[in-house]
């Protein structure tokens, strides 16, 4: 699963909706948490940026999309299920392993 | 296709507005088309139509009354749908290089979404707002949305969201057609319906008896009346059209012109010289009577005054056809290369009923006949029961006599059953205006063909049951011919006329033979008369000589009483 690459992120969000201040609060604390310094984040607000949504083929707000490593995956929601996140990102498996060793 | 003076009718601010949806017939059954700025369910099981309803109702959107559209896609990807519209003639590639059409595909790929809490589809509000912000749509074609549910788990927030849309679309004012996959208990899987309530249609592709046929029903559409039967709809390379049936009425203006049969005899039996212009004729007749042959004809003379004419071959195949003919002197094919004569061949069982009608309606649009021919109408029987078929060939009829097209059709009849199949003939003969039967006359070993017309509206006409010869130069209708037991046909005619003319030559003999017996006779009595005359000279003379002698003898001998007075 670990290809050592850095993480790249996309998070889509609409202004300062609940929501969208949910999930950017929620990816920040999660890469700080299990992968510091390992990641980029990109935050795009979708009223500014209507043509990136056919891009990425954007429908649900907020979505974060992993750009790399690995396949490309999105997440649709407030990133609020952390073990979700965690588990569709492919970070969890790494976490638990290190906390065994 | 609205027409400009009922476009007026629906601009009154208190009645709804509607949308031209650009699909032949549809605006007829929907009196205007589609509700104006309002979204439109259009729902069916696979296969049925529902894409190319759309993608047709933007692109004529475009072309014939300038409203740009949005077509978003949940299934087919952008190059996939360019493909298969072309081949229905819709060049969209083109349409969205002038901007006018925008088409945007959204790929829902369950295996790379995850859902980690509460979202909203504001993504797609503003993806589709932006499209049509950016060329100006007017209308908008969602294919099919009901795919979202099975990219996303969490039903609640899409049903949410969709009434939202739906919502959100109304107040943008854009003519929207969201199309949905017929659910088992109700329109949509996903019961849309429930939020796409101004108006459903509901698209059908039935199999009955291996025959399949697309129907379309509006469900409901509110604040309108609409035709609420369930109507039969084509798709070929022109698209979808519908054919509004029951909008056919029988006020149509009638013709007082008279076309010609195409046979100079067969017109001399109608007091007027032909059939009248736009009625229809029924040539009814048992197997292999030359119905065909008389259709033939007629095509022949309709193209030979300029006129277009339409043949549908249930038998033949347009090759065979035209062989067939130029082997009594008709050439078909040259009217065909003339682009006068069009003839169509299928079977019958192609399709139903409906689509047969569906298909001459729109042949009858595109290409313009001045005639008709359906050979044999009887054939159409075999796909549809008693009741179809009745009501199948009164449409037809009416759209026949609407558009002044003369019609002629041919049915096979069987040779037993008093010579009439009843299913079609029952149901046709009140509707034709000529009725000519052609049959086999059968006796002393041969059939001969016998003509007769068993009606002519609105004109006077023989009752002679007249007897045709196939010829190579054509048919000849040959000459009333009655003997001692009646009507006389092939060899009985000729026996017939053989026994007449020997009955002449024989009485001709005779008359000669007493000529010459008077004629002895008299020279007999002549000569009678000769040697009678002869005789009676004979005895003339010898009265003469004695009357000579005996004068001589009074000289020789002096009379007494001479010398007494001396």
């Amino acid at each position: 699963m670990r290809t050592g690459g850095i993480y790249r992120f996309k998070l889509f969000v609409t202004g300062m909706s609940i929501t969208s201040v949910r999930a950017i609060e929620n990816i920040k604390r999660i890469c700080e948490k299990y992968i510091p310094n390992n990641y980029e984040l990109e935050i795009i607000d979708i009223h500014k940026n209507p043509t990136t949504l056919t891009e990425y083929d954007i429908i649900a707000c907020p979505t974060l999309v992993k750009l790399s490593p690995g396949d490309l995956k999105k997440m649709l929601g407030d990133l609020s299920n952390e073990d979700k996140v965690l588990s569709g990102l492919g970070i969890l498996k790494e976490g638990r392993e290190r906390n065994i060793n | 296709m609205i027409k400009k003076s009922e476009k007026h009718r629906f601009s009154s601010p208190t009645v709804l507005e509607k949308s031209p949806s650009g699909i032949a017939g549809l605006d007829e059954i929907t009196e205007g088309g589609l509700p104006k700025g309002r979204p439109t369910l259009i729902c069916g099981g696979a296969g049925c139509g529902k894409t190319l309803f759309g993608m047709q109702f933007l692109v004529k959107g475009i072309t014939e009354y300038n409203e740009p559209g949005v077509f978003m896609s949940f299934e087919e990807p952008t190059e996939d749908l360019e493909k298969n519209m072309i081949s229905l003639g819709f060049d969209i590639k083109k349409l969205a290089a002038q901007k006018k059409l925008k088409i945007d595909h959204v790929m829902v790929e369950r295996s790379e979404i995850e859902e980690t809490g509460e979202y909203d589809l504001e993504g797609l509000f503003i993806r589709l707002g932006h499209a049509i912000d950016s060329i100006g749509a007017k209308r908008v074609v969602l294919d099919t949305i009901e795919s979202l549910f099975a990219g996303l788990t969490n039903t609640s927030i899409l049903r949410a969201e969709l009434r939202r849309l739906f919502h959100w679309l109304k107040h943008k004012g854009v003519t929207a057609i969201i199309t949905g996959e017929r659910g088992e208990s109700s329109f949509t899987r996903q019961g849309l319906e429930e939020y796409v309530s101004d108006c459903v249609i509901l698209l059908d592709f039935r199999v009955i008896d291996q025959i399949s046929t697309r129907r379309l029903r509006i469900v409901k559409y509110r604040g309108s009346t609409h035709g609420t039967n369930e109507y039969p709809f084509l798709i070929d390379e022109q698209g979808v059209s519908v054919f509004p049936i029951t909008s056919l009425r029988l006020d149509h203006e009638v013709s007082d012109k008279i076309v010609s049969t195409g046979i100079k005899k067969l017109d001399d039996m109608f007091s007027r010289g032909g059939y009248f212009q736009g009625s229809s004729i029924l040539i009814s007749g048992t197997a292999g009577t030359a119905k065909t042959t008389l259709a033939s004809y007629f095509a022949q003379e309709t193209c030979q005054r300029g006129g277009k004419t339409l043949f549908f071959a249930f038998e033949e195949s347009p090759n065979q056809l035209i062989r067939n003919m130029s082997s009594i002197g008709i050439d078909l094919k040259a009217y065909v290369d003339k682009g006068l004569l069009q003839i169509h061949s299928s079977r019958p069982t192609l399709y139903g009923l409906e689509m047969h009608l569906l298909t001459l309606n729109k042949l009858i649009k595109d290409f313009k006949p001045k005639s008709v021919i359906i050979d044999p109408i009887s054939n159409l029987v075999s796909i549809g029961n008693e009741r179809e078929v009745s009501s199948f060939l009164v449409r037809l009829i009416d759209l026949l006599k609407v558009n002044n097209i003369t019609a002629l059709f041919t049915s096979l009849t069987q040779q037993n059953i008093n010579a009439f199949n009843e299913q079609t003939e029952e149901s046709i003969s009140s509707l034709v205006d000529t009725w000519i039967t052609v049959r086999d006359v059968e006796g002393i070993g041969e059939r001969n063909r016998g003509l007769f017309i068993l009606k002519a509206r609105g004109m006077g006409h023989s009752n002679q049951v007249r007897e045709f010869l196939i010829k190579d130069e054509g048919i000849d209708l040959l000459e009333l011919e009655i003997g001692p037991e009646g009507m006389l046909t092939g060899s009985a005619r000729g026996e017939f006329q053989k026994t007449q003319s020997v009955q002449k030559l024989r009485k001709q003999k005779q008359v000669e033979s007493k000529d010459r017996e008077i004629e002895r006779k008299r020279k007999i009595l002549d000569a009678n008369i000769h040697a009678m005359q002869t005789e009676f000279e004979s005895v003339v003379e010898e009265l003469n000589k004695l009357e000579i002698e005996e004068q001589e003898l009074k000289k020789k001998i002096p009379s007494p009483l001479k010398s007494k007075k001396r």
